[in-house]
């Protein structure tokens, strides 16, 4: 049981005016809290003194149901860390199996992962998008139109991997099945309307003064200051660093496209916002460009593999970029057809570690607008 | 028809009827009306809202849903009502009412036609200023006897933010009392009638675009609605001071957060946009209106007051929520200042414009320049936040890696 912190009512001399500091505790069921995440907060009337977080309401044990499952089975519970952005956390564990495995990928399967990783980063971004605007204050807009088009890409999905949020799509060693016929297409086309989407998002909410004036300059981070608390993805490039698993250790197929790495310029609230807003656009890129370097058939699943992975021995480290930030996977393997241990570090939950430093001294309406604009997933950080 | 000067202690005997009798049925009427009228709101704003955030709202009760409204009364009323432990309890009790009360008591003045009201007072802009200081008290009674942190928080926010607020809105409307010279709610309609040869002939938001300007803000902070809907934020303090509430006791603060969203569209277009009075019949047919007078008049009143609750929704779905500290420097920094200068540039010019003296003649043309101008600065202050923010149009796409050595 994790400890309440302690209300300090001090002892006050009977005439004298004095405040008193309230402790005021949102979440785990707050609208704003994303989730099932709990933040402490000790107020002096709006002003926040002190925050303190608590996590584990959505602790399923991700990693130890790991060692007791088939390679093959758990994909389905790494799916469910990132749970907005399933396919990201699917190709970060299949990199593991894979390399522990030393199992091949045919050439059509990468560049479809890319193709599912990006499309799946758009999704998650939009996600944030539309929360981030209902945490600043806008009632529902942004949500709804945001959702417009993540029904469009969790369609895409449904097509090419019959489920929308947990497609449990990739395969140690490829992808389950191949792209339907008019896959080319209907991704042309959703890649469109989320362009459409994005400007108009981008129009509703940067293009308001009350929502950049809430924005700037709020918590900001400098890089070292970033590097220290262990923050990755759009949070430390949003202080400046030009950080990105994608572009500094190429995976997959990454080195052979062009796409850019968007930085903030201070690491306030707006940065973040703006970064991952910047990041869609990239990733569109990405994604357009997969559909046009793809082999247009071929194989999607190593023909070799066997019919149970067994794997004697081995240990790795997967870094991905991840659509909250490095997504890096450790594997161990003693034999046998499952890991010995699996270890997953989120995003997510390191970037947590900011918030506290972040929070403090702000007013209570700024923290709600900090805590969303982490972007965090409670899947993922509760694992 | 649009005779001003007609004031009739108790308003037109129109039931035939003793005075207090006559006043007890009115305000019966009136309570009913508004209750229907709430309920529509509610529909309308789910409906107005889904529209303008790509859904369609309430669609199974009845045709396009317009049964809605009754059936959440219902649920409503059936609802449980729970009252928490720690909560004080007369005053957690009572606080629903006496939210509403101040409402009614508003609504008791305001001409729905030409002296169609339940009382028309002499000093009715007067009454409204007073009753708008009574709102508080029964949000604070909420925000303080719910025993609940977030409750609390709301009430302190909504009483800073009602208390605040209502400085550059009584401001607001003494200056255009000051061109009115009246504060009979009645007089102020009627001279607003494009009725040539009545006194003033334009509507007062022409002459004090300023005073319109400073008056809506601050009515939605009073309305604490979007973007001032600081109070009852959502995703910050869950709905403020009614967090514990529930069935028909929730329901009450609902009726009077709506009926007063009504009653101020009702009273500022009255007070800005003419109210009841509608243009000289001889303008469009040669026998003066068809049909009798109050038709129209009270048609035009709908119409206009429907114009406003109509901004109201639309802001509610466009715009994020301001803090508390950037509120209350809006109001103290900005509206209240230029208030002030309105009403001392108002008495200038009125002084002045009077028979025989340096303005005679030109007053009207005067204060709506200087309001005007006024208003532009208000505007342009707004805006210039506005510009000194980044340009995304040119940036999106087009950032390039910076030259920072990597960790």
């Amino acid at each position: 049981m994790t400890h309440w912190p302690e209300t300090t009512t001090p002892v006050l001399p009977p005439d004298d005016l004095n405040t008193v500091d309230m402790t005021i505790n949102i979440g785990p069921q707050h609208p704003a809290t994303h989730g099932v995440f709990r933040m402490v907060l000790t107020v002096d009337g709006e002003l926040v003194v002190d925050c303190e977080p608590y996590i584990g309401y959505l602790h399923r044990g991700l990693e130890k149901l790991s060692e007791t499952a088939d390679y093959r089975q758990s994909m389905g519970w790494w799916d469910r860390t990132d749970y907005l952005a399933g396919m990201c956390c699917e190709m970060a564990y299949c990199m593991a199996v894979e390399k522990l495995g030393g199992l091949e990928v045919p050439e059509r399967a990468e560049y479809i992962r890319v193709i599912m990783a990006e499309l799946s980063r758009i999704n998650s971004h939009f996600m944030f998008l539309g929360a981030f605007g209902t945490d600043v204050g806008v009632l529902g807009t942004t949500f709804t139109y945001a959702w417009r088009e993540r029904e469009r890409i969790y369609d895409l999905f449904e097509e090419v991997a019959g489920d929308r949020m947990f497609p449990t799509y990739l395969r140690p060693g490829g992808v389950s099945m191949d792209l339907p016929e008019n896959f080319e297409q209907r991704c042309r086309w959703v890649l469109d309307s989320a362009r459409q989407g994005m400007e108009d998002l981008d129009g509703m909410m940067t293009g308001n003064e009350i929502f950049v004036e809430r924005c700037r300059d709020l918590g900001p981070i400098t890089p070292e200051r970033g590097i220290a608390l262990g923050l990755s993805g759009p949070m430390l490039r949003a202080t400046g660093l030009p950080w990105d698993i994608r572009k500094a250790e190429p995976y997959s197929i990454y080195d052979r496209l062009d796409f850019e790495v968007p930085v903030g310029r201070q690491g306030d609230v707006f940065d973040r916002y703006f970064v991952r807003l910047a990041e869609m656009y990239q990733s569109m890129r990405i994604v357009e460009q997969c559909l046009d370097q793809m082999p247009k058939s071929g194989l999607v699943l190593n023909p070799n593999l066997p019919k149970t992975l067994r794997i004697e021995s081995g240990e790795c480290y997967i870094r991905t970029e991840g659509t909250k930030g490095e997504y890096s996977v450790y594997a161990l393997a003693k034999g046998g057809n499952k890991p010995y241990r699996m270890k997953l570090r989120s995003p997510s939950f390191c970037n947590l570690s900011g918030l506290r430093e972040m929070v403090v001294g702000t007013y209570v309406a700024d923290a709600i607008v900090i805590l969303g604009s982490l972007d965090i997933v409670l899947g993922e950080v509760d694992k | 028809m649009n005779d001003g000067s007609t004031v009739l202690p108790f308003g037109d005997p129109m039931f035939g009827i003793t005075s207090w009798l006559d006043a007890v049925v009115r305000l019966i009427i009136i309570v009913l009306v508004m209750t229907v009228i709430v309920m529509y709101l509610t529909y309308g704003e789910r409906k107005v809202l889904a529209r303008f955030q790509n859904r369609l709202g309430p669609m199974e009760t009845g045709p396009w849903g317009i049964w809605q409204a009754w059936a959440d009364t219902v649920k409503l009323v059936a609802k449980e009502d729970i009252r928490p432990k720690n909560a004080d309890r007369w005053v957690f009790e009572f606080a629903p009412y006496l939210t509403f009360i101040p409402v009614l008591m508003v609504l008791a003045v305001l001409p729905f036609a030409q002296d169609w009201g339940v009382r028309n007072l002499t000093l009715g802009l007067f009454y409204v200023f007073a009753i708008l200081g009574l709102n508080i008290v029964g949000i604070m009674m909420a925000g303080l006897g719910s025993g609940n942190k977030y409750a609390l928080l709301g009430g302190l926010r909504a009483a800073a933010q009602m208390l605040s607020y209502e400085i550059p809105l009584v401001l607001s409307l003494l200056s255009v009392a000051m061109v009115a010279q009246t504060l009979d709610l009645n007089a102020m309609a009627a001279g607003q009638a494009l009725d040539p040869g009545v006194g003033q002939n334009a509507p007062y938001v022409f002459l004090q675009p300023l005073a319109f300007l400073i008056f809506f803000t601050a009515m939605l902070s009073e309305l604490h609605r979007a973007p001032f809907d600081i109070p009852v934020a959502e995703s910050e303090v869950v709905g403020g001071f009614f967090v514990e509430y529930s069935g028909i006791r929730w329901s009450m603060f609902q009726l009077s957060e709506y009926a007063s969203m009504w009653a101020f569209s009702v009273f500022g277009s009255v007070v800005f946009l003419g109210g009841w009075a509608v243009p000289e019949a001889s303008l469009f047919f040669d026998n003066g209106w068809p049909g009798p007078d109050w038709i129209w008049q009270l048609s035009i009143t709908m119409v206009k007051s429907s114009v406003w609750i109509f901004a109201l929704m639309w802001m509610r779905s466009a715009m994020p929520r301001l803090r508390i500290d950037q509120l209350m420097a809006f109001c103290w920094k900005v509206l209240l200042p230029l208030s002030i200068v309105q009403i001392f540039m108002n008495g200038f010019i009125l002084w002045y414009g009077q028979e025989g003296r340096v303005f005679d003649g030109y007053s009207d043309w005067l204060l709506t320049a200087t309001s005007g101008a006024g208003a532009i600065a208000l505007i342009v202050l707004v805006y210039s936040r506005a510009f000194r923010r980044r340009s995304t149009k040119g940036l999106v796409g087009a950032y390039r890696q910076a030259q920072v050595p990597l960790p």
